[in-house]
């Protein structure tokens, strides 16, 4: 593995990026947009810090699960993965070179939500402002890793995108925002036990409620770290240097 | 050591149907050889072996003397696929940057080879509104960094217009002077004449192994057309 190309690839997919000027203005400003909306649908400043808060990192999570995904099979499929896989790079340097570009994009849009929750539209948490973006950066790379993953189950772009609600909306319907996990089925919540989702927005709502760091929430943010490295290794074994 | 690429009783199978049936050849260092023979008949697969990303059924590639597409020779061997593999939402200029970072090279190395391919004037254009010539030559560029000692390179010229055409093969014959190794895979036969040695392939089998001239001889004809017919008929009464 080698520094020198993982930068070259953080640079390379930020530049892409930064060529496509709607995507970027999607990217930034989308999330802030659903929590404008989330605010005045509830209109309640109670229900807002509850249920906003979480949601400030499922948006980051669902988004760049789909960019990630559409551009990872782009790679796959215009063949400069092919190519880049006969090169010297390492398959960490791709998928650490995509993790660095991303992170980037996820820093700037979950500051523009989190800003936007807490200066136009009141929230109010115990926990600091920063650990919020913490985690929704945290969750926009796990969105990322997920995506990296699952591309290499899809043929075409169209199958890409169907990957979104078959991976992400069950982890949305068992975190715990609609109905608490320990009021759900047994075999459901062991379900939402081993979603990192869950744990997303468990960090989230103890940031809301509770002013210190607690071990708890070091533990959620390690899952959601932990689970993001698994994602990455898996995705790892879905880049073949040798095809049929 | 004057073998740069050794290919030993090679079998492919692709989606269960084999495509190539005990293949044995062997390119000389600093040449450039023509593999020829009409679309299907199993050039890109050999390509891929020798570059090491096609899964082998048995036989062996030796590669400058190693094991094709061992780690070592991912520096030392370039690969142009058929279609363009290029970022087409990044400039000709960032395409060449970022693949002569990934191949240790630098910004420099990427302006020479943006020249080499006669791009100079579109440097700062996205790939996306190049036409499919130029795209080809951008993906060429991105080959040629690095300074590879071996050069795979499928169907390069492919609607190219003539003078292009021309510059190219001066270029590869250059490379080759050079000490670069060159296999350059095309379907189109008068290509063929610009070769040290043509392979040429029909059917996943190699008909012939010769310099262009030999070749002539043989089939006792200048058109290389009638040439691959000729020889086609000849192995024909053999069997």
């Amino acid at each position: 593995m080698s520094w020198r190309i993982t930068w070259a690839t953080a640079k390379r997919v930020l530049t892409q990026l930064s060529h496509d000027h709607r995507t970027v203005a999607l990217l930034v400003l989308v999330p802030s947009l659903l929590m404008i909306l989330l605010r005045f649908v509830f209109d309640d400043d109670a229900i807002f810090d509850s249920i906003g808060l979480p949601l400030l990192g499922v948006f980051p999570l669902i988004i760049m699960f789909l960019v990630t995904s559409v551009a990872m099979l782009r790679e796959r499929t215009s063949g400069t993965l092919e190519r880049l896989l006969t090169t010297p790079m390492h398959k960490l340097d791709l998928l650490l070179g995509y993790g660095i570009a991303f992170a980037v994009a996820a820093a700037i849009q979950a500051g523009v939500a989190t800003a936007t929750a807490y200066l136009l539209l009141g929230l109010d948490t115990q926990g600091a402002w920063y650990w919020v973006v913490v985690v929704a950066v945290g969750n926009a790379v796990l969105g990322m890793a997920l995506g990296l993953f699952v591309s290499a189950f899809a043929r075409s772009e169209f199958q890409a995108v169907q990957f979104m609600p078959l991976v992400v909306l069950p982890q949305f319907l068992t975190c715990g925002l609609l109905i608490a996990r320990d009021q759900m089925a047994g075999w459901l919540e062991a379900i939402s036990n081993v979603l990192p989702m869950s744990y997303a927005v468990d960090a989230l709502k103890r940031i809301g409620v509770e002013t210190e760091v607690s071990g708890t929430l070091v533990r959620d943010l390690s899952i959601v770290f932990g689970a993001t490295l698994v994602a990455l290794g898996l995705g790892a074994l879905t880049l073949r240097r040798r095809s049929d | 050591m004057t073998q740069a690429i050794e290919v030993t009783d090679l079998v492919v199978k692709r989606g269960g149907k084999e495509v190539i049936h005990g293949l044995t050849c062997s390119v000389s260092r600093g040449s450039v050889t023509g593999l020829l023979g009409p679309s299907g008949s199993g050039k890109t697969t050999l390509m891929r072996c020798m570059v090491g990303v096609q899964i082998m059924t048995s036989g062996s590639v030796r590669v400058l003397g190693e094991e094709a597409g061992s780690a070592g020779l991912r520096r030392r061997v370039g690969y142009v696929t058929q279609s363009p593999s290029v970022y087409s939402d990044l400039t000709v200029r960032e395409n060449a940057r970022y693949f002569a970072a990934v191949l240790g090279s630098d910004a420099r190395a990427a302006e020479r080879a943006i020249d080499d391919v006669g791009l100079d004037k579109q440097a700062a254009q996205m790939v996306s509104t190049l036409s499919g010539g130029e795209r080809a030559r951008v993906s060429l560029a991105c080959a040629l960094l690095g300074g590879p000692e071996l050069l795979i390179l499928d169907e390069p010229t492919v609607g190219l217009d003539p003078v292009l055409r021309e510059e190219l093969w001066g270029m590869f014959a250059s490379l080759a002077a050079a000490g670069t190794t060159l296999v350059v895979s095309s379907h189109v036969m008068d290509e063929a004449g610009r070769c040290d040695r043509i392979l040429l392939l029909r059917d996943g089998d190699l008909i012939a192994h010769d310099s262009p001239d030999a070749l002539r001889r043989a089939a006792g004809t200048d058109d290389l057309d009638q040439m691959f017919l000729t020889l086609i008929r000849a192995r024909a009464e053999v069997a």
